[in-house]
């Protein structure tokens, strides 16, 4: 019964990871419409772009760690 | 479930990066890894990379200046052949010139020459020219003078000869 | 799950998605100590290697116009170089190679991982960890070394209103403490997710073999997703090391230059 529980959790949790990958695509987005408003300032923002990506993934992440330790830790 | 896992293969564990029976191992190469690395990176690679790159940018800097010069000693080498274009134009003009003057001198020279040449032979056929008109005359005298004599002598007079010179003298006057 | 999995390997076609992760010993099969040659020492080992072709081998001649190999070295390292003086700021250069080193052997070693067969090094949490735990004390030891205790005006936002200082304070210290974390687990999770979900697909695809009926829709279809992952595979490879290596140079400008 618990294991089935932890499974439940584990999908609630991949759950997360798609919302992440909402938040990627909002940082992306703006990124790129920012660009093209003023794509000579692009080419030095790459840098920030890629850390606002990691820090939005980051969030992700943990809730995929928290799916994997519910299937295979708990 | 995890221990379900267990029990069924001890080798394995469901997820295999959570499996602490690894970790020394798996760090302990890494650690070894990561000091080749840095060795190898530090020591040898970055250094000469380093170097090229820098030598590169020192060659593309040399080049650009040797190029500057290049371009300056080109422009220099045109402001200088120009310089020798112009020159020879000028000594061109003053050769010609030189030469005209020359000939001009020289037709002068015999263009007086003739001139006299040509008055000589003008005043000696006007000379020629007077004795024979001279001569001329003097026949027209005597024909005049012996014409009258005879005209006179037939009209029955008789003239004497100063009389009809004088009369003819007067009469070619006219 | 696991066990079922195994349980029905004995068909041969099925296997398990996680297995290529497995940490085995190279000769033998007894048991793994921290000496053992495993397959993570062979794996790293091949990434020396390709190190030292790129970066040593390919500059031998030391052309001042370069060769296509010589080209590689240099522009990995103007890539990293121009990271850590933009990023983390010129007085930084002289931590560069050992960005550089973590940036040749995660990015090798995520690529050398989509070979197939092969075993992916980064795609575990124990090396993954080391790495970022590093990068964090080195920092941490960093930042106190040269700012002293000015160093805590990092979690100090001088620059909010002093009510809110405390709660931001607490903020930011969970956020210094968990970078560690993120940074490991990103990495690992990464290649793992990407690894994994290429196995799946792997899973399927000689399902003709078993029904040819379902096999014609499916075995074309996996081997197109495999395609697809494995282009995807390589591009989270090389952005994952930049990843990394970029947050580094980022934690990196924190502990020199501490003000926020």
């Amino acid at each position: 019964m618990e294991g089935e529980l932890a499974h439940i959790g584990a999908g609630l949790a991949g759950l997360g990871t798609g919302l992440a990958a909402l938040g990627v695509g909002n940082v992306a987005a703006n990124f790129l419409a920012g660009a093209l408003r003023n794509p000579s300032a692009a080419a030095s923002q790459t840098a920030t772009l890629f850390i606002g990506i990691a820090f939005a993934e980051a969030l992700g992440i943990f809730s995929f760690l928290v799916a994997l330790l519910l299937m295979f830790a708990v | 479930m995890a221990s379900e896992a267990k029990e069924a293969g001890e080798a394995t564990v469901a997820m295999p990066q959570l499996d602490p029976s690894t970790f020394p191992n798996q760090i302990f190469w890494l650690l070894v890894t990561l000091v080749v690395i840095y060795f190898v990176l530090s020591r040898i690679a970055l250094p000469r990379i380093a170097a090229v790159l820098a030598e590169r940018q020192g060659t593309i800097t040399n080049d650009i200046a040797a190029a500057e010069e290049l371009k300056q000693k080109a422009a220099d080498a045109e402001t200088a052949y120009n310089q020798a274009l112009a020159d020879a134009r000028v000594e061109a003009a003053r050769i010609v010139n030189e030469a005209k003057a020359e000939i001009q001198a020289d037709l002068d020279k015999e263009i007086q020459k003739a001139d006299k040449k040509i008055e000589a032979k003008a005043a000696e056929s006007e000379k020629a020219i007077a004795e024979i008109r001279e001569g001329a005359l003097a026949s027209v005298k005597d024909v005049a003078k012996s014409t009258t004599k005879e005209l006179v002598a037939a009209f029955g007079g008789k003239a004497d000869a100063k009389t009809i010179t004088a009369a003819i003298n007067a009469r070619l006057k006219g | 799950m696991a066990d079922k999995a195994h349980a029905e390997e004995g068909s041969g076609l099925v296997f398990h998605p996680m297995d290529q992760f497995i940490v085995k010993p190279l000769f033998g099969d007894g048991p793994i100590h921290w000496y053992t040659p495993t397959n993570v020492t062979l794996w790293m080992a091949l990434t020396v290697v390709v190190i030292v072709l790129m970066l040593v081998i390919g500059t031998r001649r030391r052309a001042v116009v370069p060769t296509r190999s010589q080209s590689i070295g240099e522009l990995a390292y103007g890539f990293i170089y121009k990271m850590v003086e933009d990023v983390a700021g010129k007085d930084a250069v002289r931590f560069f190679p050992y960005i550089m080193t973590l940036f040749m052997f995660i990015v090798i070693s995520n690529f050398l991982g989509l070979l197939p067969t092969a075993f992916t090094t980064t795609s575990h949490i124990a090396v993954t960890a080391v790495l970022a735990l590093a990068v964090f004390l080195t920092v941490t030891v960093l930042g106190f070394v040269l700012n002293g205790t000015k160093f805590l005006g990092l979690f100090w936002v001088s620059s909010a209103p002093l009510a809110l200082r405390p709660v931001l304070a607490i903020i930011e210290l969970f956020s210094y403490f968990v970078r560690p974390v993120s940074h490991s687990i990103r990495l690992a999770g990464n290649m793992m997710a990407g690894h994994a979900v290429i196995k799946v697909f792997a899973g399927f695809a000689p399902m003709i073999l078993l029904s040819t009926g379902i096999g014609l829709v499916v075995t074309p279809l996996s081997i197109l997703a495999i395609t697809a992952m494995y282009g995807l595979e390589m591009l989270v490879s090389f952005v994952q090391a930049y990843v990394f290596t970029i947050l580094t140079c980022v934690y990196l400008k924190d502990a020199l230059h501490p003000s926020h």
